[in-house]
């Protein structure tokens, strides 16, 4: 057998993680991305470094190039500010019917490979719905603590409901393309709300003038803030939005991401969302809302696993196996399990 | 809790020709293992890079280009100078039945040759690392 050795205990593997350690970083996200009380000890212990990289998602359907964006975004920061390190955890969907998965977003981050300041983790959803995985925000902690000062998530964008990455990240960039059959795809995929960052990508392509335009006229149904500055001349950032009630409106940005072009803008514009949510009450009420839906889950998951505990395999099978011959309903069984 | 087999797929080399690889990581796939799929021309030293940080069981290394004599004893140690040495290595391709001996001492655990049947892959990595 191959892996016969006994794993690692979680201490001493934080330690070395922590320390710079990167096989120790990469064992540690695979036994923090695998869950349970070890995750969790994992995660509490490492818990006071985290809370300091900044965290940015890129969502968008399959093909617009999140994958090549993510990779230039890198590229661009290590050759522009060495001192930035990045971390990039890329998902992939799970297949429902096998389990498994095939992750290929590193293909396209081949430009990155030598870069010791870079580290790359590919990871699949195992049944998550939202877009990332389960676990994606807890190997993002591991990143954080492990002294990454840039992480970049990018999603499934599968026209998933993209919600987990508008409660992981900071700032969301969401990727569009000219040209990919619908005018644009985001409003169908209901994700032009959690976008922070508009990028129209291949913008060597034609159709991209429209597409700008239509997501500048989405913005303006969409979103209407009470009270917008700059109107219509966000493309350029020039001004940034200064007054603590001017709500931000995102930017509309070109790229051509294979080939280099239009990456300082995007970078920029994080940079600027950044300013904005932590001189605008609305960078607050993410953090609480973030804070709520990460504890809810901790609990919800907590009472789950006591509760399965607690009423037993044997117990659960049975009861399963009648709900299955319909010899009682769901709901009364679970009554009668909790009872 | 949540365990998963996962495997990088990578093609050393410069062969253009990824078809090999993508059958076996979808037959991989199919199996229910985390299959991470790096693309063409992979320099050993990325493939140990890529191996390290994604945490994989094995590597598997499709390879037509006639150069694996010298390319996956460098893979191999590439991942040793890494600290990967319980990694499972196998191989796929054109390899000649005579440099599977020498394949093998340099640390290879399996080499398939061209129109192995993927189902033999999946029961061969199965077998690797059944826990029961
Ligand atoms: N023409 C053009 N193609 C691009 C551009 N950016 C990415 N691509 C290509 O689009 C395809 C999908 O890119 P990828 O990054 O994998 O997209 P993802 O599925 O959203 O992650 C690849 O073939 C890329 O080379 C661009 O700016 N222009
Ligand atoms: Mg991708």
């Amino acid at each position: 057998m191959a892996n016969s050795k006994p794993p690692e205990a979680i201490p001493a593997l934080v330690d070395r993680a922590l320390q710079g350690d990167r096989r120790a970083l990469s064992r540690l996200i695979s036994r923090v991305e695998n869950g349970g009380a070890e995750a969790w000890s994992a995660l509490a212990s490492i818990y006071p470094r985290t809370g300091r990289a900044q965290i940015v998602g890129v969502t968008g359907a399959p093909g617009t190039g999140k994958s090549t964006l993510v990779s230039e975004i890198a590229k661009y920061t290590r050759q522009h500010q060495p001192a930035i390190t990045v971390g990039i955890v890329a998902v992939d969907p799970t297949s429902p019917f096998s389990g498994g998965a095939v992750l290929g977003d590193r293909i396209r981050m081949r430009d990155l490979a030598g870069d010791a300041g870079v580290f790359i983790r590919s990871m699949a959803t195992r049944g998550s719905l939202g877009g990332l995985a389960r676990a994606t925000t807890d190997v993002v902690k591991v990143l954080d603590a492990a002294g990454f000062q840039l992480i970049l998530i990018e999603t499934v964008g599968a026209g998933q409901s993209e919600i987990d990455i508008a409660r992981t990240a900071d700032t969301v960039i969401v990727v569009e393309a000219p040209g990919l059959g619908d005018e644009v795809q985001a409003i169908k995929a209901g994700i032009l709300e959690i976008a922070d960052i508009l990028v129209v990508n291949k913008a060597d392509r034609d159709g991209v003038q429209s597409t700008v335009n239509a997501l500048h006229t989405m913005i303006d149904l969409g979103k209407a803030p009470t009270s917008v500055l700059h109107h219509g001349q966000l493309t350029t950032l020039a001004t940034p939005p200064q007054v603590a009630t001017d709500r931000w409106r995102p930017p509309v940005l070109k790229t051509i991401a294979a080939e280099s072009t239009g990456i300082a803008e995007v970078l920029e514009a994080v940079t600027q969302h950044r300013a904005y949510l932590s001189a605008h009450p609305e960078g607050q009420q993410r953090a609480r809302v973030r804070a709520a839906i990460e504890l809810e889950t901790i609990l919800r998951e907590s009472l789950v696993q006591q509760l399965l505990d607690h009423i037993g395999p044997e117990a659960l099978t049975r009861t399963i196996d009648q709900v299955a011959a319909r010899a009682i309903d769901p709901y009364s069984a679970a009554k009668q399990l909790l009872a | 809790m949540d365990k998963k087999i996962r495997i990088l797929i990578a093609k050393p080399g410069l062969d253009g020709h990824d078809r090999g690889a993508k059958v076996i990581a979808r037959a991989l796939r199919d199996a229910g293992m985390e299959v991470i799929y790096t693309g063409l021309r992979q320099t050993p030293e990325m493939i140990a890079e890529a191996a390290l940080q994604e945490d994989v069981d094995a590597v598997g290394l499709s390879i037509l280009s006639g150069a694996h004599l010298t390319l996956l004893p460098r893979v191999v140690s590439c991942l040793q100078e890494r600290g990967l040495e319980e990694v499972l290595i196998f191989a796929g391709g054109i390899i000649p039945d005579e440099d599977v001996t020498s394949l093998k001492d340099a640390g290879v655990t399996a080499v398939f040759g061209p129109g192995t049947n993927t189902d033999h892959v999946v029961e061969f990595i199965r077998g690797q690392f059944q826990t029961a």
